[in-house]
C-alpha cells in the first residue's frame, strides 16, 4: 500500500463534503447553545431532516421539495424541545434525550406507513437527488476545482454559512442579543431583552439548520435513508461545538477535523488489513479523546441549561 | 404644568406576595421630581421588591403606579425604560464576558437590524461618561473591570437609555470609601441636572448627607416619611427596627490569653500584586479581636481564605494552638474550631438552591448527632435548623425555604448563626456586615464581642474603617500583600491610619 492511496486531494475534497452535514449541526447547535439552551436534540434533528427529505423527495421527485421540507421538520421537533424546555421549563437533557430516542423510531414507523418498508425508503433515481453544482471560475483552477466544485449545493450553503454565523453573533443586535440572554439572563431581561423569545429564535435556528444537515445525508450524499442513517454525527456536532469553544469558526475547524477523521476511515476500509469495524471507530474515538482532553477548558455560556426563572 | 410634574414617581397601595410572605403590603411612596429620596429599612422589609415592580421586573398583585403624574402599566423592563426609568440592581445585571459598550447597548442598539453601529455606540458611551464624569474605557471587558467600575457600567447603561429617574438598589455596599464618596459626587450632578434619584441604603450617615426625602420601610410596609432636614440617625434607627438601636459598639477592654492562631511568614505568589501575599505574621490570642485594615484587594482576602483551607500558601506555615495545620482541609480546620464567615456569601457561604436545614449544617455535616454513619439525621438537623433561626432572627423563619428566597442580609444571619453555633476557637470573619440592617449589624457586632469575652480568637477584615476601629482590639494594616504597621485603634487617627492603607507611611 502507498501512503499517497489515502493522502491525497481526494481525501480532502471528501473531507469537504463529510463534514458538511456536521458544520451545519454545529452551527444549529451554536445559535441554541448561545441562547442558553443545551441542544443535545441534534441527531433526533437531523434524523428527522434525513428521513424527511428522502420520503418527501420519494413521493414529490422534487429533491428541493424534499430540502425545504427538511428543514421544516427540523423546525418543528426543535419546536417541541423549545416548547418543553423554555415555556414549561423542564430540564434541557431530558428533553433533548426523549427526542433523540422519539426520532430513532418515528422514521421507522412513518417509512412503513408510506413505503411498506421499515428499513429504508425507495432509492431514489440519481437526477431525483440534489444536482452537483459547478462554481464558474473556480472549477478551472486546478487545486481549488477540486476540492471546492462540483459539489451539492447544501456543501456551499455549509460554508457561506460559517461567516454568515460570524457576522449574525457578533455584528447584528439578535447576536448580541442571544449571547447575552445565554450568559446572563437576568441581565438581558432587565435591558429590556425577552429572554423567551431570543431563545425560542435560538433553538427553532438549530432546528432548521440540523434538519438541512440530515437532508444532505439522505439527498445528496446518498439516495435514500436508512435507519439512524445519522450514525452519532449530532453528537459529534455537539463535540465539535464544544471543542470549538462555541465559536462559528471554532466549532467549524473542528468539524473539518471529524470530517478528515471520517474521510481516512473510509479511505482505509480495504486498503489496510485492519478490520473494518476497528476503522470505522476512528472518528468516535477522536471525538472522545478530544472531548476528554479538552473539554474542562471550554467555557460555556453561563446559563446554560439553566430555565430562566425570575420570581421563586 | 408645574403643580402637575412635582411628583416624578407615585406608587399608591402596592401589594406583592412571594409564596407565603408578603414582600409589599400595600405601600405608597411618592418621590418628588429632581430630588434624592433614601428608601431605609431592615433585611427583608421589601424594597428591592418595590422598586422591582416599579422597574417592571417583577408584576405587582394590586396597586398602582404614576410616573410623572399619569397612571401607567408597566408591565417589563422595556415598558419602564421606555417611561424614563432606570435601575441599577443589588447585584449587578452585566454580561461579564461583554464589552462596556455591548452592554450599555444591549436592547437599545443604535443601527439596523442587519448591523449595529458600534462607532456611534462608542461615541455615545464616550460622550456619555465624559459628560457625567463616570471615567471608564468603552472596550474593556466586564470581568476586568473592578466593582466600582462596574456601577459605573450600570449607571452609564441607565443614563444611555435616557433615564429621567434613576433607581439605586444599596449601591454603595460594594465601593471602598474612596468609590463612595465619587459615587455622591455624580450622584449629586446627576440631581442638579433635574434628574430624580431613589436610593437604597443601610448606612444611615449616607442616608443624612445625600438625600432630600426618606422612607422608611418595615416588615412590607411603608411607616415613615420624613424630610432629611428634620431627620435623625437615632430616629431613623428607631423607625426602621420598631425599638432604640445601638449605633455604637459597647465593649470593655480585652483580657487576651494563650495564643490560637500564629501565622509565621506566610508568603502568597501571584501575577499580579493584588492577590499576592508577602511574609505576612501575626498572632491572635484567645479573647482578643484582631482586626486588619486596608483597602479592599490588599491580600485579605487571600489571607484569611489560606488560614481557612480553601486555597494553599506559597510558603509559611500556620499554627492553631501550636499546632501546624497547614495539610487539613477546610472541613477539618473548622472541626478543630475554626469558623468562618467568607467574604462573598453567595460563592463561598450558601448553596443558594439548597433549603436553610442544609445550609445550616455546611462544614459539620459528618459529625454526630446532625449525621449517623451513613444517614443523615433529618430531625435533628432540623431541630437545630430552627433554633439558630429563631436565635439569630432569620427572616422569614420557614427552613424549607431555599436560600436563594432569603434577602442578602438574611443570609448573612443565617452563615454567621451556622459559624458561630460550632463553638469556635478561632473565629475568621470578613466584611461581617456587608449590605446588613442596623438591627442586624448590632446583633452580629454583640455577638462577635460575646465571643471574644468568652474566649475565642477573632481575625476581622472588613472594607468599613470605622467597623475595624469600633470592633478590634489591635489593629494591623495591611497594604500590597504586607503588614505595615500596627495601630492602637482607641488613639488612632483616620489621616494617619488612611494614610498607611494607601502605602503612604510605613
Ligand atoms: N424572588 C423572590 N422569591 C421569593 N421570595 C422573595 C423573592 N424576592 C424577595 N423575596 C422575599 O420578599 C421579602 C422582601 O425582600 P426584599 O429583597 O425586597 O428585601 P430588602 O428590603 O431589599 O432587603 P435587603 O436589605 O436585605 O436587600 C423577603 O422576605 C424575601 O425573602
Ligand atoms: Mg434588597
Amino acid at each position: 500500500m502507498d501512503i499517497t492511496d489515502i493522502l491525497n486531494l481526494s481525501l480532502l475534497a471528501s473531507m469537504v463534503r463529510l463534514s458538511t452535514p456536521l458544520v451545519l449541526a454545529a452551527l444549529g447547535g451554536m445559535y441554541s447553545e448561545r441562547g442558553g439552551v443545551i441542544n443535545i436534540a441534534l441527531e433526533g434533528i437531523m434524523l428527522a431532516g434525513a428521513f424527511t427529505a428522502a420520503a418527501v423527495t420519494a413521493r414529490t421527485a422534487n429533491p428541493w421539495i424534499g430540502l425545504v421540507s427538511a428543514a421544516i421538520a427540523g423546525l418543528l421537533v426543535a419546536a417541541i424541545h423549545a416548547v418543553a424546555t423554555i415555556q414549561f421549563k423542564a430540564d434541557q437533557v431530558v428533553v433533548g434525550t426523549a427526542i433523540n430516542i422519539l426520532f430513532l423510531g418515528v422514521p421507522a414507523l412513518a417509512s412503513g406507513a408510506m413505503f411498506g418498508s421499515t428499513g429504508s425508503t425507495p432509492q431514489l433515481p440519481r437526477e431525483q437527488t440534489l444536482p452537483d453544482w459547478n462554481i464558474p471560475g473556480i472549477d478551472s483552477i486546478p487545486i481549488l476545482s477540486q476540492l471546492f466544485s462540483g459539489h451539492k449545493p447544501i456543501v456551499y450553503l455549509a460554508i457561506l454559512m460559517v461567516p454568515a454565523s460570524w457576522y449574525v453573533l457578533y455584528r447584528t443586535r439578535f447576536g448580541l442579543r442571544l449571547r447575552a440572554v445565554g450568559e446572563n439572563p437576568e441581565a438581558a431581561d432587565t435591558a429590556g431583552v425577552s429572554v423567551a423569545r431570543m431563545r425560542y429564535a435560538g433553538v427553532l435556528m438549530s432546528g432548521v439548520l440540523a434538519g438541512i444537515g440530515g437532508a444532505y445525508l439522505s439527498i445528496g450524499q446518498n439516495s435514500l435513508f436508512t435507519r439512524n442513517m445519522t450514525a452519532g454525527r449530532g453528537f459529534i456536532a455537539l463535540a465539535a461545538l464544544i471543542f470549538g469553544k462555541w465559536h462559528p469558526v471554532g466549532a467549524s475547524l473542528a468539524c473539518l477535523l471529524f470530517g478528515l477523521a471520517e474521510a481516512i476511515s473510509i479511505r482505509m476500509q480495504g486498503v489496510v488489513s485492519i478490520p473494518v469495524q476497528f476503522i470505522q471507530l476512528i472518528p468516535y474515538v477522536l471525538t472522545m479523546v478530544v472531548l476528554a482532553g479538552f473539554i474542562g477548558r471550554a467555557t460555556p455560556p453561563k446559563a446554560i441549561g439553566v430555565p430562566y426563572v425570575k420570581e421563586k | 404644568m408645574a403643580e402637575d410634574l412635582k411628583y416624578a414617581v407615585e406608587m399608591r397601595g402596592v401589594t406583592k406576595r412571594f409564596g407565603d410572605v408578603l414582600a409589599n403590603d400595600s405601600i405608597s411612596l411618592a418621590v418628588e421630581s429632581g430630588s434624592i429620596h433614601a428608601i431605609i429599612g431592615e433585611n427583608g422589609a421589601g424594597k428591592s421588591t418595590a422598586m422591582n415592580i416599579l422597574y417592571g421586573f417583577y408584576a405587582a398583585d394590586s396597586g398602582e403606579i404614576l410616573i410623572d403624574g399619569q397612571a401607567r402599566s408597566i408591565q417589563n423592563p422595556g415598558d419602564a425604560i421606555r417611561l424614563g426609568l432606570g435601575m441599577v440592581h443589588q447585584h449587578f445585571m452585566l454580561v461579564e464576558p461583554l464589552t462596556v459598550t455591548e452592554n450599555i447597548i444591549l436592547g437599545s442598539e443604535p443601527g439596523s437590524s442587519f448591523a449595529i453601529d458600534f462607532k456611534q455606540a462608542r461615541a455615545r458611551v464616550r460622550e456619555l461618561s465624559e459628560q457625567y464624569g463616570l471615567r471608564i474605557d468603552a472596550d474593556a471587558r466586564i470581568e476586568d473591570l473592578s466593582v466600582g467600575q462596574q456601577q459605573r457600567v450600570e449607571i452609564l447603561k441607565t443614563l444611555y437609555r435616557g433615564a429621567q429617574i434613576l433607581i439605586l438598589d444599596e449601591p454603595t455596599a460594594v465601593l471602598t470609601p474612596q468609590e463612595v464618596v465619587e459615587m455622591f459626587a455624580i450622584l449629586r450632578s446627576l440631581r442638579d441636572r433635574g434628574k430624580t434619584i431613589i436610593i437604597i441604603t443601610h448606612k444611615l450617615a449616607e442616608v443624612l448627607a445625600l438625600s432630600d426625602r426618606i422612607t422608611v420601610m418595615r416588615d412590607g410596609r411603608v411607616v415613615g416619611n420624613i424630610s432629611t432636614r428634620e431627620a435623625t440617625a437615632e430616629g431613623l434607627a428607631r423607625l426602621m427596627v420598631g425599638r432604640e438601636v445601638l449605633l455604637r459598639v459597647e465593649k470593655t477592654d480585652a483580657h487576651p490569653k494563650d495564643a490560637i492562631l500564629v501565622v509565621n511568614n506566610l508568603s502568597l505568589e501571584s501575577s499580579t500584586v493584588h492577590g499576592s501575599l508577602n511574609d505576612v505574621s501575626l498572632e491572635v490570642r484567645a479573647g482578643e479581636i484582631l482586626g486588619i485594615a486596608g483597602v479592599e484587594g490588599n491580600g485579605q482576602t487571600e489571607l484569611i481564605e489560606i488560614i481557612a483551607g480553601l486555597r494553599p500558601q506559597t510558603r509559611g506555615e500556620i499554627l492553631l494552638e501550636g499546632k501546624s495545620i497547614d495539610r487539613l482541609d477546610p472541613r477539618r480546620r473548622k472541626n478543630l474550631g475554626i469558623a468562618h464567615i467568607p467574604e462573598d456569601r453567595h460563592r463561598r457561604g450558601l448553596l443558594l438552591d439548597f433549603d436553610l436545614a442544609a445550609n445550616s449544617i455546611l462544614g459539620v455535616h459528618r459529625n454526630s448527632p446532625l449525621s449517623g454513619a451513613v444517614l443523615l439525621n433529618e430531625q435533628i438537623i432540623a431541630e437545630r435548623a430552627n433554633r439558630l433561626v429563631r436565635e439569630y432572627d432569620v427572616r422569614p423563619p420557614n427552613i424549607a425555604l431555599p436560600a436563594r428566597a432569603l434577602s442578602g442580609g438574611n443570609q448573612q444571619k443565617l452563615i454567621v448563626a451556622r459559624e458561630f453555633d460550632i463553638n469556635p476557637k478561632l473565629i475568621l470573619v470578613s466584611q461581617p456586615t456587608r449590605g446588613v440592617d442596623i438591627g442586624a449589624i448590632e446583633f452580629i457586632h454583640k455577638k462577635l464581642i460575646e465571643l471574644r469575652d468568652a474566649g475565642a480568637a477573632i481575625l476581622l477584615v472588613s472594607a468599613e474603617l470605622d467597623e475595624i476601629l469600633s470592633l478590634s482590639d489591635r489593629v494591623l494594616v495591611m497594604y500590597e500583600g504586607r503588614v505595615v504597621g500596627e495601630v492602637d485603634p482607641r488613639s488612632v487617627s483616620e489621616e494617619e491610619i488612611g494614610l498607611m492603607m494607601t502605602g503612604g507611611k510605613r
